[in-house]
């Protein structure tokens, strides 16, 4: 495992972005920083500025206007930078398949390294991902 | 030899390295704290070292349209400034070498720097965000540099010396009723040059997302970083300096335990108070400074010539 690696997966700054969500998964996100699961434990914070992100948090549906915005913000951040799908939405488009302005999923437009489905996923399903991406990350079994 | 031994005091022991440590460490004691009254259990020890290491193997981007010399020179001022700062006060502490009359209005002048770098890197980033939070800055430290000059005043006053060194060979400044008016005063300073909550107008986490700082990334952001760690060290080493005796060293470990619990207690103050106050407007901050604040640091500056 490289210092990089090493340092990367143990601060991890987390970015959210909202592409016109419910606000379930948004609220879920928050949870996880709460002191029920306090995440600052693992190195783990919320940040403000897509500058600062290692993590993008994808939520909701990215329609033809937004998904160009979505193409946007992911190459502002500051590389190495992972992305994460939250919620059924983001996954799969969920139940605005055959809406008339969605056309293809997220991982169309850029990278996606986790997929995390549910509607919401709890904040219990979002650690065990983020526990996911650290291990892939460290090349751990 | 002599320039030798210089250098190597700018960049290791009092200077540069030893601030940049002990600076991250006090962060770590900030969020610790910090997650304690929030009833979370808070970050590892190491942290904070963790997060600037990290900010190294990043990326950095640079936006385009910005001044880049400017751009990317403004974080290496505030870091130069704030270590040289450390090394002034702690020549004082330890008699490394000489320290030298008015040395105190070096230290002052030093520690007005790194909020200027933060200005200027703001300004350069062309971000309007950024920008909003450079002329918040800028409004903050016109508000704020005049009570704490005057507050520092009030220890030249008792000791009639514009040497730190003098200042910690007389009695403490907080024996007499002026010291402490006068170092209330000054603490409140420290939160606004600290921009911490309540006077964290600048950086805004909510409505300017992270204010000066948002166009920053990678090693430039983790140099910003640094720096505010080492203000949370240098800001509390230096009223603990000016009002408080500052830390004792040669006279076996007790004097040394009470001036780092000196020096503890004036961040863990820091700390509580910006997690107990909500956030005021910049207009309410300007008009708290230069009302009451400019007014109790004049009344203490009068106590002061009076001999109480």
């Amino acid at each position: 495992m490289s210092f990089a690696v090493n340092m990367l997966t143990r601060s991890l700054n987390v970015f959210h972005l909202g592409g016109s969500a419910c606000n379930n998964c948004d609220i879920e996100i928050i949870d996880t920083l709460t002191p029920r699961y306090d995440l600052e434990r693992f190195g783990i914070t919320l940040v403000g500025s897509v500058r600062h992100a290692d993590v993008l948090l994808i939520t909701g549906i990215f329609n033809k206007k937004s998904a160009i915005r979505l193409k946007r913000v992911y190459q502002e951040a500051a590389k190495p930078v992972l992305v994460i799908a939250i919620g059924a939405c983001a996954c799969t488009g969920n139940m605005f398949q055959k809406s008339y302005n969605w056309n293809v999923s997220v991982d169309k437009y850029i990278p996606v390294d986790a997929y995390l489905p549910g509607c919401p996923p709890k904040p219990e399903a979002m650690i065990m991902a983020m526990v996911k991406l650290v291990k892939k990350l460290r090349g751990a079994k | 030899m002599e320039f030798g031994s210089l250098i190597l005091q700018m960049l290791v022991f009092p200077g540069l390295l030893f601030t940049a440590v002990v600076g991250l460490v006090t962060s770590w004691v900030d969020r610790k704290v910090t997650a304690r009254v929030q009833m979370r259990v808070g970050p590892p020890f190491l942290q904070p070292f963790y997060d600037v290491l990290k900010l190294m193997i990043k990326e950095t981007c640079i936006p385009a349209g910005t001044s880049r010399w400017l751009f990317l020179s403004a974080p290496l001022f505030g870091i130069a400034a704030v270590a040289l700062a450390s090394l002034l006060i702690w020549r004082a502490f330890i008699p490394l070498g000489q320290t030298f009359s008015g040395d105190i209005i070096v230290i002052l002048y030093l520690l007005t720097i790194p909020a200027m770098a933060v200005i200027l890197g703001s300004f350069a980033s062309q971000n309007p965000l950024a920008s909003l939070g450079g002329s918040r800055e800028m409004k903050l430290m016109l508000a704020y540099e005049l009570p704490f000059v005057l507050a520092i005043l009030v220890p030249v006053i008792h000791t009639h010396s514009i040497r730190l060194f003098d200042m910690l060979a007389a009695a403490p400044a907080v024996a007499k009723p002026s010291g402490v008016i006068a170092l209330v005063v000054a603490m409140v300073c420290m939160q606004a040059k600290l921009t911490l909550v309540p006077f964290d107008a600048p950086e805004a986490e909510t409505e300017l997302t992270g204010g000066a700082y948002v166009e920053y990334s990678g090693p430039l952001l983790g140099v910003f970083k640094l720096t505010r760690a080492m203000m949370l060290f240098t800001m509390p080493i230096f009223l603990v300096a000016v009002f408080c005796g500052g830390i004792a060293f040669g006279q076996g470990w007790l004097p040394i335990l009470l001036g780092v619990l000196k020096y503890l207690g004036l961040v863990v103050a820091v700390v509580l108070i910006r997690n107990t106050a909500p956030r005021v407007r910049i207009d309410q901050a300007v008009k708290f400074f230069w009302g009451p604040m400019t007014l109790a640091a004049f009344a203490a500056i009068i106590a002061a010539f009076l001999g109480w």
